[in-house]
């Protein structure tokens, strides 16, 4: 197995006379977390598109491992499936039908909904649907994991709680992970690494590597420069924070 | 006739939860004082409307061989049955359009999904299904006597050719409005071919296509009424056809009591569909 899942190189997407993304280079490591981050309408979903095989560069080279399986901002489960049988179909690869039945129990076990699995995703909270579509993703072998701002469409309490879940989560199951989000605090409370996009059309403006142990306090120190960090880089603040404020955080 | 009432009250509160209406059907289930309401209001019409009807009939505004009383058309109802005509027509009635109904879904649906899923089919095809659809079926009465004769074939045909259109159209809209975020997912998850239709496409028009059998069955419903009158030797057009060259007007009433409150018996069967635990979610979102 190749330690970087996924490496791009020079990827640029350009429609007619629009230049969606441009010249973005990156290098993956397995079970690497990595958040994009970038204002609305920048391209990240058009790099999502790009990295999940769904549309190809218009140059650049990218090299990519095996599936990837994509968990999306809301409404991605089967609506006609109950909760045991959307996480079943992430497990269809496997063909001894006893293991099968044994993982899902694992699963629905480890995102405690052993109440709903009869349930349809329709009758219940946009929380638990999120965690039924994050089982369904971590279910079987596929490492890549592409998240489309997955927790936007939460409550804050609820998005602050998913977080955590996520964090649990990949801890007993590691993933290589491509979190694309507008929420500056969620992807540093999140990622590794922090790419931030510039406007269309989008090029990696920065990066920053975020080295404090998971799960991180929203107020810790660290968190807290690293957001101030991102916001300012993206001009939405005016002051930047003293350089030793961001010694813990490496700046490439 | 409590029993009555409640099944009244059963029936008006599923209409409500069943179309969508839950928080009414709800209230209405939980408040005592709306109850009594929802059990009486129903009968009050009907009975006001029967009133109306008798003092139109005892004022003799038209002679009672052409508006006949309420209890004119209940002695009918009785010579109807003791005679066995209106079982007997009933039953080609209902013969006729569930074959008739039959072969326009089996046929409809596939031709739907396959246009549905293909862009070149759907450009080419769908003006001339458009076409079709916006023809009235009591067009093709002269043809459906001249290609197949009197009895059942002419009206199965006009029902085929009356719903056949629509289920299309509305199994191709179905399609269309499938999210592309399932056929994404599926992709991911392995599915293609025959497990992507059957466990994809399929259950993701279910709702819309329920809905669409609702609205095409009443619309058959309707035409073989009509193909009977003219293409048939029985069933309940064909009664009232009859009954108006007999001027038995009261017989011609009790054939159009009959013909509503099957409609209304169908749509309900039809709509018992939608208690289907996995097409929920496409009436309660």
């Amino acid at each position: 197995m190749n330690d970087k899942p996924l490496i791009l190189r020079n990827i640029s997407r350009i429609y007619g006379s629009v230049t969606a993304i441009a010249e973005i280079t990156l290098e993956v490591h397995r079970h690497e977390f990595i958040a994009i981050v970038g204002p609305s309408g920048c391209g990240k979903s058009t790099l999502l598109n790009i990295l999940s095989g769904s549309d190809k560069p218009t140059s650049g080279s990218l090299s990519r491992e095996g599936d990837v399986r994509m968990i999306y901002q809301e409404g991605g489960l089967f609506p006609w499936l109950t909760v045991s049988e959307n996480i079943a179909m992430g497990l269809r690869q496997n063909p001894n039908s006893s293991e099968r039945a044994a993982q899902l129990e694992d699963l629905i076990r480890f995102i405690q909904l052993e109440d709903f699995t009869d349930q349809y995703p329709h009758k219940l909270s946009g929380g638990m649907r999120q965690r039924v579509e994050l089982a369904r993703a971590l279910a079987g072998r596929v490492d890549l994991l592409l998240m489309d701002e997955p927790f936007s469409a939460l409550d804050y309490l609820t998005r602050l709680r998913m977080r955590q879940e996520l964090v649990r989560m990949l801890k007993e199951r590691p993933r290589t992970v491509i979190f694309v989000t507008h929420d500056i605090e969620e992807a540093v409370q999140l990622a590794d690494r922090v790419i931030v996009l510039t406007e269309r059309p989008a090029r990696i403006r920065c990066e920053l590597k975020v080295t404090l142990p998971r799960p991180r306090s929203l107020t810790h120190p660290e968190v807290v420069s690293a957001v101030h960090h991102i916001v300012s880089e993206m001009g939405l603040e005016e002051t930047l924070l003293e350089p030793e404020a961001l010694e813990h955080n490496q700046i490439v | 006739m409590q029993a009555e009432f409640d099944s009244i009250l059963s029936c008006v509160i599923q209409y409500w939860y069943y179309s969508g209406e839950y928080s009414k059907a709800l209230r209405f289930m939980m408040d005592e004082k709306l109850s009594w309401k929802v059990r009486v209001l129903p009968y009050m019409v009907l009975l006001l409307a029967l009133a109306l009807w008798e003092l139109l009939a005892i004022r003799h505004m038209y002679p009672e061989s052409s508006f006949p009383s309420p209890l004119l058309v209940a002695a009918g109802f009785r010579e109807e049955i003791q005679s066995n005509r209106l079982q007997n027509d009933l039953i080609a009635s209902l013969f006729r359009v569930s074959i008739g109904f039959t072969l326009s879904v089996s046929i409809g649906i596939p031709i739907g999904l396959i246009l549905g899923l293909t862009l070149g089919a759907r450009t080419a095809f769908m003006p001339v299904i458009n076409f079709f659809r916006n023809l009235s079926p009591l067009a093709w009465i002269p043809f459906a006597i001249l290609w197949f004769g009197i009895g059942d074939k002419p009206a199965v045909f006009l029902i085929f050719v009356s719903s056949v259109f629509p289920i299309i159209i509305g199994t191709v809209a179905a399609v269309a409005n499938i999210p592309s975020v399932y056929f994404r997912a599926a992709k991911e998850y392995g599915l293609s071919g025959v497990s992507l239709l059957t466990k994809v496409t399929l259950p993701a028009i279910m709702p819309q296509v329920i809905t669409n059998l609702r609205v095409t069955a009443g619309l058959a419903w309707l035409v073989v009424v009509a193909a009977e009158m003219i293409a048939g030797k029985d069933g309940l057009g064909w009664a009232i056809w009859d009954d108006r060259n007999g001027l038995r007007l009261d017989l011609i009433v009790v054939e159009m009591i009959v013909i509503g409150s099957i409609g209304v018996v169908i749509d309900r069967l039809i709509l018992r569909l939608t208690r289907i635990p996995s097409v929920r979610w496409g009436y309660e979102r």
